[in-house]
């Protein structure tokens, strides 16, 4: 298998890794630089969120509610005396909901007519809008339950009782993390291969090495063997800073966890080859290989937006994208555990993909220059 | 015997945006066994096509091609199990060392390692490369390169060995030490060579030349075959008053004669027709042995229509435009250029010539004003370059290497953007455009897109360019490199009318032959100035013992060999 001509191939290559250290910098300095530059920077959560308090006029009642906001974690209210002046800091967008609290909530709460109470949002995030109003709601509702039991006049309500499974202190970070791996590890793995083959087009020693007796499959094996080693290791790094930095769960087991990492970087290997092979110029396989996988990736692989949701023939478009069955494979495997009926299935497509890069790689790869 | 490379009806063309080019058109020959076969020709005729063809890199379009007695179509494989081929950026791992890369390439070729460590040492000897194995092949410099290179070839020693264009950009020392390890391979190791070059000068060189143009193989022969016929039809000519310019094109326009060119103080002439020189007034004709660029100007010059006119007004008088004197440039510790002093006057054409790294471009850069000087004078048009550079440039027209053409622009457009930028307005510029258009015969393709056009005419667009705001002083460089023989000739033409006219050339170049054409020159070594004067008296400073004058080529190998010791 392993020939003398494979063997000087992988030499060469692992020598010219350790002597252009760009290589190495491209495994694991920019898994490193982007996992924590997301990590930290991108979260879904609402934390601290303010939020503009015009009591219009102040009451026992008024001041509880005001405190069951003040004492969520969710919200830094910002009291208001106006009406005026709270709207005018929700365009200035100083605050990003405003509670209206109105003159008449005493009366109406004694009287045991509903109570209004108005809250304006900021409604040009809609994500952000909407998650504020269901957080506003939770708040509400605790106080209004609370309220009740006080008066002792608790009724016989249907009460939801929510359990959430899989993450359940609703940490975005722990479905976040493990998708900007897959992100990270997606360009890295591309990366690798496409700058790698283009450079021996643009520098002329692939001309010299096709006159040789080496054949393709030998090239092929040489340029993916050194870059699996060292994508495997930003892996890896970047799986143990998931868990000892970001404090995500492994939940399954770590031999599936390097198992699967390693299909999904032959996957990603296999698409940086077959993107410098059809390139021929380190530019253009750059450009190449962060527009045909990063960006899909980024959009299309469910890790940032539900894939149901998606039109259908964008559904189907994101079917190609090998980042969606490794982005459902390490969401799997971190928040829930190996779960083979899903896990299967997704290594199943990453194999087929795996196949089809390295097979059109060959295919497009000649012993010839056109 | 047998012929190792036998092509017949050879053709291959490629797709160049909507049109197609054919690279080689009905290539027929063969390659003798045993022997050193020049595969010659200017940039664009078809050579590295034809050497990838052999090498089994490219398949033919139509007709036949045997190497070793092999089908390179269907059994390529075979083909290269027998061959050794050097392409023209010789295929070298930069981050690996010497050592490494033979070990990569006896690997790939499958040399048995008990037979290693002989091969080695033979290439090793043959190569002088022995003292630098465990350095890094980009840290070699260009011809220690092409040496590697070579021996990563031959470390399985082929029984046709294909070199594409081994001596360009290589210094002439380098050019030199690479032609006598191809004649011991020949010699010693019974190799039969195939070697393709843009150089004319060496087609002498080989034993048979295969002559190629514009796709096509207009004549195969011994490079005498090629030159005999032109036997009475070269000659030396001088003239006692006439300056050597004026003569030339002179001698060019006259009925008879087929080329003119600079040599020395004199005149170099091919007649059309051997038998008495057409000879008028005071000229001085003397006969010599034809070489082999006559016949490839013979072969396929076309009378120029329109021979270029020098103006008839002589200029004023020669006055110093350009002066430096203890210029240095450093680059951190390392000194680029260090205490260059020389000056040149108006109407004159000064070469400046050296090695690669020899300091050429940094010293080009610095009398542009590109670059700031270390230290030292510098004064071109009367303005200190520390100083006034934005106002010594307007007086400059500079072409660079790479033509600094936008090439989807028109002709047309191109030569209003640079007048633009130049600071031309209104009926000057208007003025200045026609003239370009017209001195430089552009109307014909003034619609064309600049990257459309031939080489040639990308040369004189560059100039003209360069030409708009009629500079005093013109810097050119490389401004024939990849340029054929015959549009060199009329590109040189036109230099010598602008010296005529009383403009200041400064040119760089690394043809040998070009140098010639200067009225002085300076050879640059490792960023010192190793020669300054008119290229007879550098030529003259060369004379050996036995009283020989060298040429310029070989003048110029002693000088730098004489620097290194």
């Amino acid at each position: 298998m392993i020939n003398r001509r494979l063997r000087a191939l992988l030499r060469k290559e692992f020598l010219q890794v350790w002597r252009d250290p760009s290589s190495i910098a491209i495994a694991f300095v920019l898994p490193v630089f982007l996992l924590l530059l997301f990590g930290f920077g991108v979260s879904m959560d609402a934390r601290h969120v303010p939020l503009g308090v015009v009591v219009e006029r102040p009451s026992s009642v008024s001041e509880s509610l005001v405190a069951a906001f003040r004492h969520s974690d969710y919200f830094a209210p910002r009291p208001f005396l106006s009406r005026q002046a709270g709207e005018a800091a929700l365009q200035a967008n100083q605050v990003n909901g405003l509670l209206i609290l109105p003159q008449t909530l005493d009366e109406q709460l004694s009287t045991g007519q509903g109570a209004g109470v108005q809250l304006l949002l900021n409604g040009v995030d809609s994500n952000s809008a909407r998650l504020l109003q269901g957080y506003v709601r939770g708040v509400f509702e605790g106080w209004l339950a609370r309220q009740q039991a006080a008066r002792g006049r608790a009724g016989a309500t249907v009460e939801a009782q929510p359990r959430i499974w899989f993450n359940p202190e609703l940490r975005s970070r722990n479905y976040l993390v493990p998708g900007l791996m897959v992100i990270n590890m997606t360009l890295v793995g591309a990366l690798l291969t496409a700058l790698v083959m283009a450079r021996e087009w643009e520098r002329g020693t692939l001309e010299a090495l096709m006159v040789t007796p080496v054949t393709l499959r030998e090239i092929l094996i040489g340029k993916t063997l050194p870059y699996f080693t060292l994508g495997m290791g930003g892996m890896l790094l970047s799986a143990g800073l998931s868990i000892l930095l970001f404090e995500v769960p492994l939940r399954g087991s770590l031999w599936a966890l390097i198992l699967f990492s390693a299909l999904f970087m032959l996957t990603a290997l296999g698409m940086g080859l077959l993107i410098s092979v059809v390139a021929k110029n380190q530019f253009v396989a750059g450009m190449a290989a962060i527009v045909s996988t990063f960006l899909p990736a980024f959009l299309l692989s469910g890790f940032l937006f539900d894939i149901d949701s998606m039109p259908w023939v964008v559904q189907l478009v994101t079917h190609i994208v090998a980042a969606r069955y490794f982005v459902t494979i390490l969401q799997t495997l971190f928040l829930a555990g190996d779960v083979w009926g899903v896990i299967l299935p997704n290594a199943a497509a990453l194999s087929l993909l795996a196949t089809l890069f390295f097979g059109l790689a060959r295919r497009q790869l000649h012993k010839r220059l056109e | 015997m047998q012929a190792v490379l036998r092509a017949a009806q050879l053709c291959k063309g490629f797709a160049r945006g909507k049109s197609r080019v054919e690279a080689l058109d009905e290539v027929t020959f063969e390659v003798r066994p045993g022997v050193v076969t020049g595969l010659i020709g200017p940039d664009g005729a078809g050579k590295t096509t034809l050497m990838r063809l052999a090498a089994g890199l490219l398949l033919p379009d139509t007709g036949s091609l045997e190497v070793m007695g092999l089908d390179v179509v269907s059994t390529p494989l075979e083909v290269q199990a027998s061959i050794g081929y050097m392409p023209q950026r010789f295929g070298l791992y930069t981050d690996l060392s010497v050592q490494e890369n033979l070990d990569l390439y006896a690997d790939l070729q499958g040399v048995d390692p008990r037979a290693r460590p002989a091969r080695y040492a033979r290439l090793m000897e043959m190569t002088g490369l022995a003292p630098f194995t465990g350095r890094l092949a980009g840290q070699l410099s260009g011809g220690m390169k092409q040496k590697l290179g070579l021996a990563c070839t031959l470390v399985r020693p082929p029984r046709l060995l294909l070199l594409d264009e081994p001596t360009v950009g290589v210094d002439p020392v380098s050019r030199r030490e690479l032609w006598a390890i191809v004649y011991q391979l020949v010699e010693q190791e019974q190799m039969s060579v195939l070697l393709s070059t843009a150089y004319l000068d060496e087609a002498q060189r080989c034993a048979e030349v295969v002559l190629l143009h514009q796709g096509r193989v207009v004549g195969q022969g011994s490079p005498d075959a090629f030159s005999r016929p032109l036997q009475g039809r070269t000659y030396q000519v001088g003239h006692p008053q006439l300056g050597r310019r004026r003569l030339q094109a002179e001698l060019a326009a006259r009925e008879g004669v087929l080329d003119a060119v600079l040599q020395d103080a004199q005149v170099r002439v091919v007649t059309q027709t051997p038998g008495a020189p057409p000879q008028r007034g005071e000229e001085q004709w003397q006969a010599v042995a034809p070489r082999f660029e006559d016949a490839f100007v013979e072969r396929l010059a076309v009378p120029h229509p329109h021979p270029v006119q020098l103006p008839t007004q002589a200029p004023g008088e020669a006055r110093e435009v350009i002066k430096v004197a203890g210029l240095e440039r450093r680059f951190g510790a390392f000194r680029a250029v260090r205490d260059l002093s020389f000056s040149v006057h108006s109407g004159e054409v000064f070469g400046l010539l050296g090695a690669n790294g020899a300091g050429k471009t940094t010293t080009f850069r610095m009398l542009c004003g590109l670059l700031p000087p270390s230290g030292g004078q510098l004064q071109v048009a009367g303005h200190d370059l520390r100083r006034a550079a934005a106002r010594a440039r307007r007086e400059i027209g500079y072409m660079s290497q790479r033509f600094s053409l936008y090439g989807h622009l028109s002709v047309a457009q191109n030569l209003g953007f640079f007048a633009r930028a130049y600071g031309l307005r209104g009926d000057y510029l208007r003025q200045r455009i026609a003239w370009a258009m017209r001195e430089f015969e552009l109307e014909p393709v003034a619609t064309v897109d600049a990257v459309e056009l031939p080489l040639g005419y990308q040369q004189r667009l560059a100039m003209a360019a360069a030409l708009l705001h009629e500079p005093r002083i013109l810097f050119l460089d490389e401004p024939t490199s990849g340029v054929d023989p015959l549009a060199r000739r009329e590109f040189w033409a036109r230099i010598n009318a602008q010296a005529e006219a009383g403009v200041t050339v400064l040119v760089t170049t690394h043809f040998m032959e070009e140098a010639e054409y200067c009225d002085r020159l300076a050879i640059m070594a490792s960023g010192e100035l190793l020669a300054l004067g008119t290229p007879a008296q550098v030529r003259a400073r060369c004379t050996g013992a036995d009283g020989v004058v060298p040429s310029f080529e070989e003048a110029f190998i002693q000088l730098i060999e004489g620097h290194a010791a």
